[in-house]
């Protein structure tokens, strides 16, 4: 997608957010101009229109990832989700222990969330995955203690695209007694979600990154078994008391919708996206020395996440500014640090440093992958040309081998 | 319909609409990515974080953005348990539950938890605080404008003995935000609560003004945006849209001062004329805001006979107009039971006319004078 209007470069950064669909947006307008009513005024129809309009959004999330509405808890976001699930669950079941289990690879929001529970007391452990970038449930199954509380783990990665085996992960958790939450905000209208089925406890969403606007999200909180949280904001008492404040009702209709989308086109998008992987993954993988992160048979089709060796990520992302692309995800790309992601995977500095993250989504062309393609084709190879590393690898140097003189 | 529940959320002013629809249908980037895309979503919440700071004559840098009203109070609120472990909370009995539940969910931490009341005219008055409270107090919370009432509190001379007594001091400024004159910097105090759909701005944005002189504990973590205060993609079309209606907000303040005002004062006229009772009817209020109650008429049944007829007005606030409880600041001001059960509220709009009002109190007093009849019969 080109937006030829103020000559911007192509989007490849879906995953860091995805633009708000046309449909969306005509459908959020009228909740901002004449039914703006606060959905918790009860005495006159400007609330109850409002009212009405959250609730069929709320069925439009339940709809999409067969949950019952009342199952679904609007937040302002994946991060706000995120931590009161964390934070929620582990605080209201603390009795039957203080123990929490997560990946090294999830989002800062879990991480963080988690590492927020260790300074109240808590224990975590981060577990490392394979070096797929997929959890081993083996070693899963050896972490558990009597104590584990609480497993985060989360469905689609946001930097390489993996899909963690939720119902494997799930039923052990059941087994043993443990709150399971799933962080999904990169997984809606990417894969299928069936919680009726999932043996998932609390399931995290976000607006925008399947199309919808930015500032709006949701917690999915199973009712049978019924599972509790501890409130993270006080107030109004709005959403059953889990979680209060006025409702943004636009942004609500905005994420219904989205939601909505995602459902009846989610399989024929697929395909096309998958096509246009394949076709970046190949016109990519014909540059020497590249590194794929992450496993490619479990991922979503939207990701494509490559080290390019010999290549110094940074000035390799300033020579394509042609496409709007990451080196890890957005949270972290103002930071020069290599994607922690990565790191976990056992990547080594080097392609650490080197990685680019591709993510295509509904609006991408085939003619935007040939763009791609052709442009670090190009750059790679200039940038090579200037590199001594990649002569002496070229003349056949073991750069693993050389001693390097000390200044 | 004549829409007069304007403390409960305001309309999208046409021009805040024109701003924020650019971020809406066309392609934004996450203002963290390290592109073109983002780089441009990240200047133009810059530029809307400075329309927010001259609002309320703050520097840009104390400006936090976050998703409601409820969400900076809470942020204040448990930042500063956090940071100063030994705190003891104050806050006045009329607080939006946004203040006083997050203050009281403190108690099972062990934190001492100080509620203070109001006079019968719905002021705070620090005269009331106990020296023993005074003593231990060191957060004091005080609403600007009450939601209700509309009764304004003299927040300078509660900030000055809070400052003298080192107590910090918090003010949630919701309500009179583009109503009466807000000035962060001459005010003196640690942290402010604004919301942007009290004042003609989308709903799902808000702000904390705080003052970098008190250490505030994340309450949400992740991606570490809002210097770290705050986490969470930020919402780029709801901030533009803040942004927009906080530089109109001073125009709109001009307004309610005076042509609303003339309104307000020709409304309660006719409510005295009625019978009715203008609850702090002599207290400094806001001059949109009236609340008040008819002794021998139900609320509920007045409420619905004129939304019968096309008026949307409120029994108290939103966040507790689905439960029937009767007004907690009502209550607190020692209020009968019975008088502040059927309390109505009109809050007008900076759009309100004169013909809407003119409208409304002829409406109001033929259901006033049919219930009264009935009320009559049945007696």
């Amino acid at each position: 997608m080109k937006n030829k209007l103020y000559d911007m470069p192509i989007y490849m950064d879906y995953s860091a957010t995805t633009p708000v669909d046309p449909r969306v947006a005509e459908k959020m307008i009228p909740y901002i101009t004449e039914d703006f009513g606060n959905p918790a005024s009860r005495s006159h129809p400007y609330g109850w229109t409002a009212e009405k309009a959250v609730e069929n959004a709320r069925k439009e999330i339940a709809l999409l990832v067969n949950a019952d509405p009342r199952e679904i808890v609007w937040t302002s976001g994946a991060t706000e989700s995120n931590n009161l699930a964390i934070k929620g669950a582990s605080n209201f079941y603390s009795k039957k222990g203080k123990h929490i289990i997560t990946l090294a690879t999830e989002h800062k929001a879990v991480i963080d969330a988690v590492r927020e529970c260790e300074r109240n007391g808590y224990e975590a452990t981060y577990m490392e995955p394979e070096p797929n970038g997929l959890l081993d449930i083996e070693k899963f199954k050896s972490t558990i203690r009597p104590d584990t509380v609480l497993v985060s783990v989360m469905l689609v990665n946001n930097e390489i695209g993996v899909i963690q085996d939720i119902t494997a992960i799930g039923n052990i958790c059941r087994e043993n007694n443990i709150i399971f939450h799933v962080d999904a905000a990169q997984a809606t209208g990417k894969v299928k979600i069936d919680l009726e089925t999932l043996p998932v406890d609390l399931m995290s969403f976000s607006a925008h990154k399947t199309y919808g606007p930015k500032g709006v999200g949701a917690l999915y909180v199973r009712r049978k078994p019924r599972i509790r949280i501890e409130p993270q904001m006080h107030g109004g008492g709005h959403e059953r008391g889990m979680r209060s404040g006025t409702l943004a009702t636009h942004q609500i209709v905005g994420m219904g919708e989205a939601f909505r989308i995602a459902r009846e086109e989610m399989d024929e998008e697929n395909n096309r996206i998958k096509n246009l992987q394949a076709k970046l993954l190949k016109g990519l993988t014909e540059i020497e020395e590249t590194y794929i992160n992450g496993d490619l048979e479990k991922r979503v089709p939207h990701n494509l996440n490559i080290s390019f060796n010999y290549v110094e990520g940074e000035s390799l992302i300033m020579a394509i500014k042609g496409i709007a692309v990451s080196s890890g995800s957005a949270c972290t790309s103002a930071s020069l640090e290599p994607s922690y992601v990565l790191r976990a995977l056992g990547r080594s500095d080097e392609l650490a440093h080197s990685s680019i993250r591709f993510s295509i989504g509904r609006f991408t062309t085939e003619s935007d992958v040939e763009f791609t393609i052709a442009l670090l084709k190009e750059k790679i190879d200039k940038l090579r040309e200037l590199s001594p590393l990649w002569e002496m690898f070229k003349d056949g140097v073991d750069l693993e081998k050389v001693e390097w003189a000390e200044h | 319909m004549i829409y007069l529940d304007n403390n409960a959320t305001t309309a999208l002013h046409p021009e805040v609409l024109k701003e924020m629809l650019p971020f809406l249908t066309s392609q934004q980037g996450n203002p963290a990515s390290n592109h073109t895309f983002g780089r441009n979503a990240h200047t133009a919440i810059e530029e809307a974080r400075e329309k927010v700071a001259t609002s309320v004559n703050a520097h840009p840098s104390q400006v936090i953005f976050t998703s409601s009203g409820t969400e900076s109070n809470n942020t204040i609120i448990n930042g500063i348990a956090k940071a100063y472990p030994d705190s003891h909370f104050g806050f006045s009995s009329i607080e939006h539950p946004c203040i006083s539940e997050p203050i009281k969910s403190l108690v099972h931490q062990g934190f001492m938890v100080s509620e203070i009341p109001v006079d019968s005219n719905g002021i705070f008055n620090v005269s009331d605080i106990s020296d023993k409270t005074r003593q231990s107090l060191t957060f004091l919370s005080v609403m600007m404008a009450n939601n209700e009432t509309g009764v304004i509190q003299n927040i300078s001379e509660i900030a000055n003995w809070a400052r003298e007594n080192k107590i910090q001091f918090h003010t949630d400024a919701v309500q009179a935000l583009g109503k009466i004159k807000v000035d962060f910097e001459a005010l003196d105090i640690d942290a402010m609560t604004i919301s942007s759909h009290k004042i003609y701005g989308p709903q799902g944005i808000a702000a904390l003004i705080v003052n970098k002189k008190i250490d505030l504990s994340p309450f949400m973590q992740g991606g570490g945006q809002e210097k770290g205060l705050r986490s969470g993609t930020e919402n780029i079309a709801a901030i533009i849209g803040f942004g927009k209606a906080c530089e109109r907000s001073n125009q709109n303040r001009v307004r309610f001062e005076q042509n609303i005002n003339l309104l307000k004062l020709t409304l309660e006229k006719a409510l005295i004329e009625l019978g009715a009772i203008i609850f702090c009817e002599n207290s400094r209020r806001l001059s949109n805001t009236t609340f008040f109650s008819f002794k021998n008429i139900d609320g509920s049944t007045l409420l619905t006979a004129l939304d019968r007829k096309g008026f949307a007005i409120a029994s108290g606030s939103a966040c507790s107009s689905n439960s029937a409880e009767p007004s907690h600041v009502l209550l607190s001001m020692g209020v009968d039971l019975d008088l502040a059960q059927g309390a109505l509220r009109v809050s007008l709009g900076v759009e309100t006319t004169e013909n809407e009002i003119n409208d409304f109190i002829e409406t109001l007093k033929n259901e006033v004078n049919r219930l009264k009849q009935l009320t009559a019969v049945a007696a």
